[in-house]
């Protein structure tokens, strides 16, 4: 199978490149950053999405299977350039692969798509609506795009559409939400909330995505495996210390003494927890994580130790 | 307060599925537990003296539903009930309440609440709980119920219907109980709202020494044998209302024998 990666640069999309690779398809990426060392026979594009050079890739190369991950999730990244990215990506997305015979679209999301707010439920089912958009208006683009893929669904019955709503990763790249919150020695938590959180190891979730594409699932589906975690445990478990602050004094230090510049909605995320049922995407694919949550710590924390 | 050992024998002995961290998939932590537990376990023994009449009429494993009376000032039945199922079952068992919206929302609250398993009252938490085979705690009255003045300590208000929609569609037992003496432990003369909306809670109750500390007075709690309904949870609302109907006088029974009960035990005791 042709497949074509968007996003391929992110530290997870190479591993889903490698990974089939490995398995025997033949991989394409885009991106508009580099992959220097990309191993041979993996073509890369150079290219923004939303230019004519990328819409080419698809009219030449015709993939079959388009695997979106060049969405930006980092809540710290903000503006109307993200949200243009965001949305207008996973528009190009479609619109080029119905124009070029794409089979198969794989939409890579977030869980975060549910929202964190103190009255959502835990083990969010695939039909419900995103909470807490209101507490978090810098999330709006993200639950757009995931709600554009979704109604291709719809909108173009001939094409298999796949949505996925993958948790946190945690992995050899450290990158990503958690890892980012995790790079200090002290982490700071809101004092007096403890939010589960659920996360993959990398490895485990480049296969899901892998398995995704093979088993064209389509539909859409919450990506998780082991059991959610409290973040304090998540802090302590991989070596750092918890430092509770209050909330007032927190949201006071956002963006100073080097806390990080976060919307202030960004903060119910580590109030209160979201946690997903990803029991339809393993009846789907057969998907089963590899990597339980204690294993997944204890190589963060051999990995991050200093 | 130290831990208590046997609290922790009793944490380790749930049939809970906990992973290496202690932690079920819910996030319910043996550690929060057991300290929880700790306390409670030494305010049920020591400070309210509870007597737990009918125990064996919960189920040992398995889904089923306590549901009973608030019996005024705050959820203080609740924790007394969970006590119960902990120290009085065997193998213990954990309640899990549906807590009020508000106490998520606070700090601490929200923290103890997670690890404990007392969860926002959300249907969906309630329905997963149940085809979990969990065992889930339930006041219909809800804040109505705590919110009882001292003269009204053993009247029941409205019930709501949503639990018996939920019973008939999880084919889940009901459990009912009476609770009495919170009233006497917490004798509220009035309810402060306006004190409420200023700590981010729904009211403060008021007692005649001011605070609402409780009082170190016996309380009592009445199992009754399980209810079944048949039905789907689609029902018509007089079919529902009826079902909550008979519930509710049950309950009301159990509230007379615990009332009954315990004026023998303090004619016993000289207890309060």
């Amino acid at each position: 199978m042709k497949v074509l990666i968007a996003g391929i640069s992110s530290a997870l999309a190479r591993q889903v490149a490698m990974l089939l690779k490995g398995r025997g398809h033949e991989v394409l990426g885009l991106d508009r950053r580099p992959w220097r060392d990309a191993p041979e026979g993996i073509e890369i594009f150079q290219t923004d999405l939303r230019k004519r050079a990328a819409e080419d890739v698809f009219r030449t190369r015709k993939p079959e299977c388009v695997i979106h991950m060049a969405t930006v999730n980092a809540l710290t990244a903000g503006g109307d350039e993200r949200a243009r990215i965001n949305v207008g990506g996973t528009r190009a997305i479609f619109e080029h692969s119905i124009a070029h015979g794409v089979k198969h679209v794989i939409f890579v999301g977030r869980h975060t798509y549910y929202g964190a707010s103190a009255d959502s439920p835990l083990y969010h089912t695939e039909d419900e609506p995103p909470h807490g958009i209101g507490s978090f208006p810098e999330l709006a683009d993200l639950v757009a795009a995931d709600l554009f893929a979704a109604n291709a669904l719809w909108r173009q019955p001939r094409l298999c559409t796949s949505v996925l709503r993958l948790v946190y990763t945690l992995g050899p790249s450290q990158q990503g939400t958690l890892a980012a919150f995790l790079r200090g020695n002290r982490v700071p938590l809101v004092m007096g909330y403890d939010p589960l959180f659920q996360f993959l190891f990398e490895s485990d979730a480049a296969r899901a995505i892998t398995l995704a594409a093979e088993q064209r699932a389509k539909g859409i589906f919450n990506v998780c495996g082991p059991n959610p975690v409290p973040l304090s445990m998540i802090v302590t478990q991989t070596g750092r210390t918890p430092v509770p602050v209050p909330e007032p004094l927190l949201r006071a230090l956002l963006g100073r003494f080097g806390f990080p510049r976060l919307p202030p909605g960004a903060l119910e995320h580590i109030k209160f927890p979201i946690v997903v049922d990803g029991r339809a995407f393993k009846k789907a694919t057969g998907f089963t994580h590899e990597v339980d949550e204690v294993e997944a710590l204890q190589r963060y924390r051999l990995l991050t130790s200093r | 307060m130290a831990k208590d050992e046997a609290v922790k024998d009793l944490v380790n002995r749930l049939e809970l599925p906990f992973n290496a961290f202690g932690v079920d998939p819910y996030g319910i932590s043996k550690k929060h537990l057991t300290t929880a537990f700790s306390i409670l376990g030494w305010l049920y023994r020591n400070y309210f003296r509870v007597n737990a009449v009918g125990i064996e009429h919960v189920p040992r494993r398995g889904r089923a539903m306590l549901v009973g009376n608030h019996s005024g000032g705050y959820a203080l039945d609740g924790a007394l009930v969970l006590t119960s199922m902990m120290l009085e079952m065997e193998p213990p068992r954990l309640a899990q309440g549906m807590a009020e919206k508000f106490i998520n929302q606070l700090p601490i609250g929200s923290l103890w609440s997670s690890r404990t398993g007392q969860f926002t009252g959300l249907p969906e938490h309630a329905e997963r709980l149940l085809e979990d085979d969990r065992l889930l705690m339930v006041f219909p009255e809800g804040a109505r119920g705590t919110a009882k003045l001292y003269k009204e300590r053993y009247s029941l208000v409205d019930f709501g219907t949503g639990f018996i929609r939920l019973a008939l569609k999880t084919k889940t037992p009901i459990v009912p109980l009476g609770f009495v003496g919170g009233g006497d432990a917490v004798p509220t003369v009035l309810n402060s709202y306006a004190l409420g909306r200023l700590l981010g809670v729904p009211y403060v109750p008021v007692t005649p020494y001011g605070l609402a500390l409780p009082l170190p007075v016996s309380c009592e709690v009445h199992y009754g044998a399980p209810m079944r309904f048949e039905g789907s949870g689609d029902e018509d609302d007089t079919v529902i209302k009826g079902y909550v109907e008979q519930v509710k006088a049950r309950i009301a029974e159990l509230i007379e024998a615990a009332r009954a009960s315990r004026r023998s035990r303090q004619k016993l005791g000289g207890g309060r």
